[in-house]
This record gives structure tokens, C-alpha cells and sequence, in this order.
């Protein structure tokens, strides 16, 4: 049984004062809605991380769209995708013929203070997420035989798409000197290879029946145990390299549920956190062998990040994935103006990040 | 005044003054773990053993934390890093005496000392370990 994304709906990701989360979702919700048709719906889900307590009933209260069942999800940076399982997995039981996924976030500045880290780790400086991704990055430039610049130059590609779309934080353009240049945060990655948390809103209306953009599937996976540098970032662990990571867990499953492989993806949105997590995703969702990465990147047979992935656009937790989602669309419809990719008809969106958890979406047309 | 353990539990002080890390081992799984569980993070059984750590390592992963991350109030530029036991082959995240990313290279030998961070007001009221 078919789904088809009838409706898609944004809030910029940026900074914005006064402005709070419920409002951030209404402005989304209320797009996506009105791009549909307004259709009647029979569930809604609201991916957030730092929401708080019932936050899909405020921003659907304040539409006067309560009475469905609501549900609130969170799976860290994948709450987006997780909250599309959901509704995806409902509609294909035939529960609903109609479901509301939306994201809203508004985060702390600075680096992502979570609850994930028990208050010893956080005195100790053991909670230092950004110098996690330093260790894995440090890894994978040993063992993908890349370099820094290499870094620098997915900093550049994706700065380069985000000055094209309307709804990122980041709309300039950089060079590989000046993103050597900025600041180290944690060798080897320096500020500009990491994006910035911050805040935004993204909704999709799902329908059941066949024709225009269909969401073909929707994963979710956690982590095996084992891994020590993992995004479940256990204090020990072992050697990792039979264990296969969530994002390859969930990309695995969801081309199996859409029936394609790798080769068919015209166009991909993933985890940009740092500027070494994307290259990282390209092995890890068989975009390109491990250690092909730097081939991939010098001669790319796919799209990333069109949107210009997190290190453009930010990334508000709980809307991130909803939002790589709704790029998919806008770019398999053909309506993304000065980024479209050419004949964009397959697409997949993937997120990482806390528990650990790994979403990937796939949509065609 | 005794600096007070960063926490319960992650390791034992010894007569000399040199610290021990605490952790678990499964027969059934046959692998070690940090800190120490009651359950096995690898296979889930429970006939887990305590046992302490050996402390020679090497190094696996490293860099520098130059920003003080939230809840810390420790000296910043502080080395973080993995690395891995030698005898019970476990990686183990870890702050590193070393600050300085450029004076480290993989595989080096490397050895658990206890470090000293401060407690509020205290300048080495806690009392943590890193590898050095």
C-alpha cells in the first residue's frame, strides 16, 4: 500500500528571539497543511528532544486541531524519522488514511548540554560531544586515508548548496583556507566543520493511495552493543569493526522496504554534524566502499546534501529529519530552483545521532 | 583534606597512592567492560566478576578539548581520548594528561595515572584518572 508526502512545511532554521517553539510548528504545520488541501487528519506525531512536556498538543491546541491522537517522539537527532515510522507503519496497517509528522526545536546555544550524560561524566570532561566526533574523525582520517582538507572540502560543497536555500542559517560561501582557518574546537575538527545546534520547525502530511511523491519507507534502528565511538558513546567498549553501526542498520533496512539499493539514489540529505560524520555516512549507507570516500567526494555519483546539510541550515533536533524529508520532496517535485538536482526520482534522508539512534528515509516518485 | 572520587564505584585507591580502574568481566562472553555493571553490555549475561583493570594501555584515539564543555570547571585545553588495555584489549574513553594533540601518536604506551580536578572552590578536590 502506497503513501504519498501530499504536504510539506517549514519554519527557517536560524535563531530566533521571542519566537518559541509552538509558533515555529504552527507556521510549519499550518504549510503543510494548506499545501495538502487541507485534509483531514486522523493522528499526528511531534518528533522533539527538548520540547518538553506535550509539546505536539500546544502547537496543534493553538490550531484548535486536537481531539486525534497525539504523540510526542523522541530518538535524538533521528526523532524525525522515528516519529515517520510511526505514522508511516500506522497508515500501511490501515489504522489511518491521513497523518500529520512534525518537528519543532528550539535549542541551547553552545555545545548540546543532554540529559544522555550523567553529572559525574559532565565534571570529569567526559561529556564533551564535540570531542567524540574528534576521536571518530581522527579514526576515519586514519583509516580512509583522508586529510583535513578533505574536511574542508565538505564544508565548502555544503556552504555552497545552503547559499541557495532560503531556510539555512549559513548563506555564504567558504573556502578550504578559511575553514582551516577558523578555530579548533577539537583537533582535527575546527569550527567550521561542525554545525550549530539551533532552532526551526518541519511538518509532512502522509496519505494513503499511490501517484505523486511517495514515502516508500521509513527505519529506524538503535545500536548493537559494543562500539566504544559510537553516538551511544559507552565509557568502554570493544574493537568495533564486526559491529554493524545503526545508520547502516536502518539504511539497510529501509532500501530493503523500498526495494531499491544505493545505486538507485539520485539525491541524499544526511547526518552532516561534522564535516567527518558525512564521510562517514557515505560508507556506513553504501554510498561508496570504506575508503572510497574521497573519491566519492572528488567525483560524486550521488547529490549530498542539496539543502546544504546541517553545517548550512543548523540543526533543531527534533525537526532535522522532518525537514531533510521535506527538501526530498520539494526536490523530487522538481520545485527546488537553484539547487534542484537533474531528475531527482529517488531520494534518501538519513539522521544519527543520542541513544544511539539512525533513521533513514527513502522517497520516490 | 582527602580529594572526594569523581564517582562511586570507578576505581580503587591503593596503599601507594596509585589508582586501580574497576570493571567487569563474563565468562559467558569472555570480554571486560568499564565501570563496572551488573550486567553485561556485550551479551547481557549476568555472571559478571569483578575485577580490576590492569593500567597499561595504549593509545587509540586522542584530541584536545579547548573549550570548558557544560558542567566543567576543570583547566581547559585538557587531552580526551581512547585507549586500549593491553592485556583485557577494552578501549576505554578517557582524559589524557597530555593537552597537546601534535605530542601524541597512535599506538604510543601509555599508563593510568590519578588526576586531580577541582571542586567548586577547591583546587584538587576531585579526585578522577587519566592515562599519561
Amino acid at each position: 500500500m502506497g503513501i504519498r508526502i501530499t504536504g510539506t512545511g517549514l519554519h527557517p532554521f536560524g535563531r530566533f528571539e521571542g519566537t518559541t517553539p509552538t509558533d515555529m510548528g504552527v507556521h510549519a504545520v499550518r504549510a503543510a497543511l494548506a499545501e495538502a488541501g487541507n485534509p483531514e487528519f486522523q493522528a499526528a506525531f511531534c518528533a522533539t528532544a527538548y520540547g518538553g512536556v506535550a509539546s505536539g498538543h500546544k502547537v496543534l491546541g493553538a490550531l484548535a486541531l486536537t481531539g486525534v491522537p497525539i504523540v510526542d517522539v523522541e530518538a535524538g537527532c533521528a526523532s524525525g524519522g522515528a516519529a515517520l515510522q510511526l505514522a508511516a507503519g500506522a497508515i500501511r496497517a490501515g489504522q489511518y488514511d491521513c497523518a500529520l509528522v512534525f518537528g519543532i526545536e528550539k535549542m541551547p546555544k553552545g555545545i548540546i548540554r543532554s540529559s544522555f550524560f550523567e553529572p559525574w561524566r559532565e565534571e570529569a570532561g567526559l561529556a564533551a560531544t564535540p570531542a567524540y566526533f574528534a576521536l571518530r574523525a581522527q579514526r576515519l582520517l586514519r583509516e580512509a586515508g583522508l586529510t583535513k582538507e578533505h574536511l574542508a572540502e565538505v564544508v565548502v560543497k555544503n556552504r555552497r548548496n545552503g547559499v541557495h536555500n532560503p531556510n539555512a542559517m549559513f548563506r555564504k560561501e567558504v573556502t578550504v583556507d578559511e575553514v582551516l582557518a577558523s578555530r579548533v574546537v577539537c583537533e582535527p575538527l575546527h569550527l567550521w566543520m561542525l554545525c550549530s545546534p539551533n532552532e526551526g520547525a518541519a511538518a509532512l502530511v502522509l496519505q494513503r493511495g499511490e501517484g505523486g511523491v511517495q514515502l516508500a519507507s521509513a527505519r529506524l534502528r538503535s545500536h548493537l552493543p559494543g562500539s566504544v565511538l559510537g553516538e551511544a558513546t559507552p565509557l568502554s567498549g570493544i574493537d568495533d569493526r564486526d559491529i554493524t553501526p545503526p545508520s547502516t542498520l536502518a539504511a539497510r533496512d529501509a532500501y530493503a522496504e523500498a526495494g531499491i539499493g544505493p545505486d538507485d539514489l539520485d539525491v541524499v540529505e544526511c547526518q552532516d554534524t561534522d564535516a567527518a560524520r558525512e564521510l562517514l555516512a557515505y560508507q556506513e549507507l553504501d554510498l561508496c566502499a570504506p575508503g572510497d570516500q574521497a573519491k566519492l567526494l572528488a567525483q560524486p555519483t550521488v547529490v549530498v546534501n542539496p539543502s546544504g546539510g546541517l553545517l548550512s541550515k543548523g540543526e533543531p533536533l527534533g525537526a532535522s529529519a522532518v525537514a531533510q524529508v521535506v527538501e526530498l520532496v520539494h526536490q523530487l517535485r522538481g520545485e527546488a530552483g537553484p539547487r534542484q538536482v537533474d531528475n531527482a526520482r529517488v531520494g534518501l534522508a538519513h539522521t544519527v545521532g543520542r541513544g544511539a539512534n539512525a533513521a533513514c528515509v527513502i522517497v520516490t516518485r | 583534606m582527602t580529594p572526594r572520587a569523581i564517582a562511586d564505584g570507578m576505581f580503587e585507591t591503593t596503599t601507594d597512592g596509585s589508582i586501580a580502574l574497576i570493571g567487569g568481566y563474563s565468562p559467558t562472553s569472555a570480554k571486560y567492560h568499564f565501570p563496572l555493571l551488573d550486567t553485561c553490555p556485550y551479551s547481557g549475561a549476568t555472571d559478571v566478576q569483578r575485577v580490576l583493570l590492569s593500567r597499561d594501555a595504549t593509545l587509540w584515539a586522542w584530541t584536545a578539548v579547548t573549550a570548558a564543555p557544560p558542567g566543567y570547571t576543570g583547566p581547559v585545553p585538557y587531552g580526551f581520548g581512547v585507549v586500549e588495555l593491553v592485556r583485557e584489549q577494552l578501549r576505554i574513553i578517557t582524559r589524557l594528561r597530555e593537552a597537546d594533540p601534535t605530542r601524541l601518536e597512535f599506538g604510543q604506551p601509555m599508563t593510568l595515572v590519578a588526576d586531580e580536578l577541582p571542586d567548586g572552590e577547591v583546587p584538587h578536590g576531585v579526585l578522577t584518572w587519566a592515562f599519561a
